[in-house]
Parts: structure tokens; C-alpha cells; sequence
């Protein structure tokens, strides 16, 4: 995900929002990982936006991606200048109108904006996990999101929603609970890495760990992997992008002067645009969180999770209305592997739409500016209720 | 969300399906027909539409719409998964309409089909006497840049019937006026004095 929201263009807002916790798992009642390891107590960071009515029935779930936190939309206080990543989306009057539906946004486990993570503290050695946390899955993760909706008690979801990393919860929480899931939106995702995926994420993890400061991951008390944090953000902002919103982008222009100057430095727009995002990246956050992010990410799929590697029989115990999108310049997650959802969805007789939208900014589109996805969202949710 | 009236083609397909049917509409457009079905009908619908714009206009309504091609995306269907299939004002522009009548009658009981009536007198009469290729209201493009590639008479169609093995339920000929919002049925030489054609069709 990037952070090519800076302001907010409508100036619609929800205004200010507040970061809220939720701690569970505390001994002896341990949080059961899927690689068996156990865990406890876990703290989940959370966000909410609107109002939950008398009914319980409007609330929807926004799913972040790999490098997202709880702050979807608004400003933490009055002089917050930047809103949360989300904010052309969600908030009054808009795509995802905070008028009308209760919005819940979840730091997932293993992040670190608030959530439990290699960064958060091993109460076992009274320091900082690092790389012993245990490994963690994308289900992990929804099974740490509904123990937040059983403690909100929530037993009902009007719509699950996300892209990319956050698009790969909204199937799980399909899959895993599909009683309480009255609608699932995956936008730009998959159901299962592609080797390309997987080859990217692996030379990224391999740039933070070939930094001298990862110390195998036991960083926290001295400098950090930044540089190797940053040649990792470097590595995926390439493939949020595509060849041609590059090239309309960058193409090869040169950065703050007029002809090459023969030498190493950031000459090209694009290498200066790329260490821009590496060196914002590493403020906020965690090199360590990174890697199990993108492990999580790798290690999902769906068909040898829930089907013994078919599709078709992952999907059989959904009933969520499903609307797939993917964009046609992402080749991260090309439409393709959106199909393939699809397909399965329909030969189980699921209620699905697809559209693949035309957005020349890549993988990242889903998080830009764009009207056709507002106006189809907007129609899509407010049908939801008047479906049989 | 409120419904417009439907063109007098859409209605009449409109009042041969039955309440409650599960209905898939190939090559759906907009979704007006089974967005007026769903409504007032309680249909379960699917549609299938090629063009983005149109597909971001269906899901819009809270119609369900896969973006595809309809020759693909009808294969991913269990057999008899709907009522009815519709394939509305298409017919004159699919490249293997045997093919597709095939898949039609695989996934529903029964279908749809409607198109512009090539034997109608306007064309003949250009043809005749201009001995050039017709352009009328209803199949308005020159021959060079036409979507309309297998142009067909109501007689065609029947004739197809015996050779695809189809059975024909139902039939309107119809006249349409007012940009479509009105029309009236032809019984008198339809062949000759329709301007399209509405058929449903069922398994023999």
C-alpha cells in the first residue's frame, strides 16, 4: 500500500477519530496459533467511524493491507494534518458513507501501529519478541478480528471489505465464518500467491535481513535495519506499480537537474521517487513486522486451506454475496487470479458480481481516486438490505 | 431506487418469466430488464456484460454481473443452474449463435431470445430497389462497421429451431414506436411486417 494521500481533496471528514485496544488471550486462555504455537495476552488496535444502530446490522469491516493500520479515515486531533489512509472512501457522503453503516478498521496481529507484534513486548523475557514471535497466517489474523466482534458484541457483518493483503481477510472471513458474513468485497487480491508474488516478497525480506542492524531480528536496543526496511518498501512500491503508470508518472525524466551528471546519485525521477517512499517507510514502520506480514501473505491459500487444493470446494460453505474487482494494469495480482474466484464462486451457485476496472496506476489503484468504484460500492451496499 | 418503465421488448420478455425464477441475461447491458425483474418479480439474477461502463451501471442497481465474455462465462455454470436465460437484442451480433443456444438450454429450463427481424418489408424494399446493403432503425449500421453480423428473418429462426433441435414455446412479433417505449404485436405476415422478434425456447 502507498500513501499517495496526503490530504483530503473533497473535504468531507468524519472528523476526529480515536485509536482504540482490546486485549484478550490472557493465561491460562491462550490465543492457539495455526502453526500451533500459542500466544498470549494479544492487543488488537482498532478504529471506528459512524454509528452502530439498535439493530446491530450496519457494520462494516474494512480490512487493512500489508502495511496499513487501524486508521482508516479522520484525524487523530485538530492539528493532524494527514488523514487516514482511507479517507476518500469512508467518511459522510462518501463511497463507504459513515451516515449510514458503523465502520470497523483492525491493526492486524503481527503489525505494528498498536497491535500485537514482533515489536510489542514477550512477557516471557520482558523484552521486545523480535523473531520470536511465532509465525502468523492471514486466518490468524480474522480469528484475532472476531474475537474483537465477539467482545464488541457484533455477530453480524453487513460487508467485509479490503485489497491486496486486506483482500486475502475478506476471503478468509468468507470462508472461516461464513454465518456472519452477509457480504465479502476482495478487491485487487488473490487466493493464492503467485510465484512472481512470492519472488518478489522474498528478495524484500532478503534486503532487511542482508542489513547488518537485523542482528537476526534482535534490533530493538540498538540501530535498525533501516536500510534494508527501506530497499524492501523500494522492492514493492515497483510492483504497486505498472509499466505504464511508470512511464506517465516518471518516464525518464530527471530529478532536480537538467542532464546527467555521471554519477550514482538519484538522477531519474523514478529512483528518486522510490528512495522518497523507502525513507518515509522506515518511520513508520517495523522491519521485523515486514517479514511476517509478508510471510502471512505468501503462506495463504484458500484451496489448500479449506478445499485439499480445490477451489471449488473452499468456497462451498460460503452464502456471503461476493463482489470481486480487480484492475486491469495490476500485475501484482492480475485479473486472472480474479477470474479463478469467480469461477469457483459460481460453481457453487454464489450470488457473485465481477468487474475489472480500467486504472492505469496498478496495484495500487484500488486505493485511488476513482469513480466508477465509488458509484458501483455505493449501489452495491445499499441494495444489501432489500436482498432476499 | 426508482424503476423506469421497461421497452415494450423488455416487457413483453418481462411478463413470460415467472416469480421467484433464477434468470441469467447474457449480454445484459445496463441491467434494466433484470433490474425490473428483481424488483418486481423477485427474480435471482445473474448478468453477463462485457463493456465496464455498463457492468459499473448494473452493479450500481444491486444487480449481480460478472464482466466477461458470454461464451466463457455461460461454461462455468452447473447445468440447469437457472429458470430462464435471456439473450435480449444479441442474437444478430454473437459469432456462434448455435453454440450459444446450445449453452443456453444447458444452464436453464428454458430461454429468451430476441432480435431485429431481417425479413421485415423495409429491408427487402432497400435491398430491391436500392441494391444496396439495408440500414434501418433497428439494425442502423453500414455494412463496414455493423456489430450486426448474422442477420436473421423470424422465418430463420424457426427454421434454426428444427436444426438445433430447440422446441418454441412462445413467439411475439412486435412493432415498436416512441423509441421503443411503445409498441404492438403483429399477427398479420410477421415476417414481412415485424420489426423484431421475441422467442422462448425449450428443450425438445
Amino acid at each position: 500500500m502507498s500513501e499517495y494521500i496526503d490530504q483530503n481533496p473533497s473535504g468531507a471528514t468524519i472528523g476526529i477519530v480515536e485509536k482504540l485496544f482490546f486485549t484478550f488471550a490472557d493465561k491460562p486462555e491462550l490465543l492457539r496459533l495455526e502453526s500451533g504455537a500459542d500466544i498470549g495476552p494479544v492487543t488488537i488496535a482498532y478504529e471506528t467511524c459512524g454509528t452502530l444502530n439498535p439493530e446491530k446490522d450496519n457494520v462494516i469491516l474494512v480490512l487493512h493491507a500489508l502495511s496499513g493500520d487501524s486508521h482508516v479515515a479522520g484525524y487523530y486531533d485538530a492539528k493532524d494534518t494527514k488523514p487516514g489512509w482511507w479517507d476518500i472512501m469512508v467518511g459522510p457522503g462518501k463511497g463507504i458513507d459513515t451516515d449510514k453503516y458503523f465502520i470497523i478498521c483492525i491493526n492486524i496481529i503481527g503489525s505494528c501501529a498498536g497491535s500485537t507484534g514482533p515489536s510489542s513486548m514477550n512477557p516471557a523475557s520482558g523484552k521486545a519478541y523480535a523473531t520470536d514471535f511465532p509465525l502468523i497466517t492471514i486466518g490468524d489474523m480474522v480469528k484475532c478480528q472476531k474475537a474483537l466482534m465477539d467482545h464488541l458484541g457484533i455477530n453480524s457483518l453487513l460487508s467485509v471489505i479490503g485489497g491486496s493483503v486486506g483482500g486475502m481477510q475478506v476471503l478468509e472471513w468468507a470462508v472461516r465464518y461464513p454465518d456472519m458474513v452477509k457480504s465479502a468485497i476482495p478487491l485487487a487480491t488473490t487466493t493464492r500467491h503467485s510465484a512472481l508474488a512470492i519472488a518478489f516478497n522474498e528478495v524484500a525480506r532478503q534486503a532487511i535481513m542482508a542489513d547488518p542492524n537485523w542482528n537476526d531480528g534482535y534490533y530493538y536496543d540498538g540501530k535498525k535495519p533501516d536500510i534494508g526496511l527501506a530497499l524492501a518498501r523500494m522492492i514493492g512500491h515497483i510492483t504497486y506499480l505498472s509499466d505504464e503508470s511508470m512511464r506517465l508518472k516518471f518516464g525518464r525524466k530527471l530529478q532536480n537537474r537538467s542532464a546527467l551528471s555521471f554519477e550514482f546519485g538519484a538522477e531519474f525521477a523514478v529512483e528518486s521517487y522510490l528512495q522518497y517512499q523507502g525513507k518515509k517507510f522506515i518511520e513508520r514502520f517495523d522491519a521485523n513486522s515486514f517479514l511476517y506480514i509478508t510471510k502471512a501473505a505468501d503462506y495463504f491459500d484458500l484451496a489448500r486451506q479449506y478445499g485439499q487444493g480445490s477451489l471449488v470446494k473452499a468456497f462451498s460453505n460460503c452464502t456471503s454475496k461476493f463482489l470481486v474487482v480487480s484492475y486491469t494494469s495490476d500485475w501484482l495480482y492480475p485479473t486472472y487470479q480474479s477470474r479463478e474466484m469467480v469461477k469457483a464462486m459460481k460453481k457453487n451457485g454464489l450470488n457473485v458480481s465481477f468487474i475489472e476496472i480500467d486504472a492505469q496506476w496498478g496495484h495500487d489503484a484500488f486505493l485511488l481516486p476513482n469513480a466508477h468504484f465509488d458509484s458501483l460500492l455505493r449501489g452495491f451496499l445499499r441494495e444489501l438490505p432489500h436482498e432476499n | 431506487m426508482k424503476i423506469d418503465p421497461l421497452r415494450y421488448d423488455l416487457q413483453i420478455i418481462a411478463s413470460w418469466i415467472e416469480p421467484g425464477a433464477g434468470v441469467l441475461g447474457l449480454g445484459c447491458g445496463e441491467g434494466d430488464l433484470l433490474h425490473w425483474l428483481k424488483k418486481e418479480k423477485n427474480v435471482k439474477e445473474s448478468g453477463i456484460e462485457i463493456e465496464e461502463s455498463k457492468v459499473v451501471k448494473c452493479i450500481e442497481k444491486g444487480i449481480s454481473v460478472l464482466q466477461g465474455d458470454i461464451y466463457e462465462e455461460i461454461e462455468d455454470y452447473p447445468d440447469n443452474a437457472f429458470d430462464y436465460a435471456i439473450c435480449s437484442q444479441t442474437l444478430q451480433q454473437v459469432y456462434e449463435p448455435a453454440k450459444l443456444i446450445q449453452s443456453m438450454m444447458r444452464v436453464a429450463k428454458m430461454s429468451v431470445v430476441s432480435f431485429p427481424n431481417f425479413g421485415h418489408y423495409n429491408v427487402r424494399l432497400q435491398l430491391a430497389f436500392t441494391g444496396r446493403a439495408p440500414v434501418t432503425k433497428q439494425l442502423p449500421y453500414a455494412w463496414h462497421d455493423t456489430p450486426n453480423i448474422r442477420v436473421l428473418s423470424l422465418n430463420d429462426f424457426e427454421k434454426f429451431s428444427t436444426r438445433i433441435g430447440f422446441n418454441i414455446l412462445k413467439k411475439a412479433a412486435i412493432n415498436t414506436t416512441d423509441n421503443h417505449r411503445h409498441g404492438t404485436k403483429v399477427t398479420f405476415l410477421p415476417n414481412l411486417f415485424a420489426t423484431y422478434g421475441i422467442f422462448l425456447i425449450g428443450k425438445e
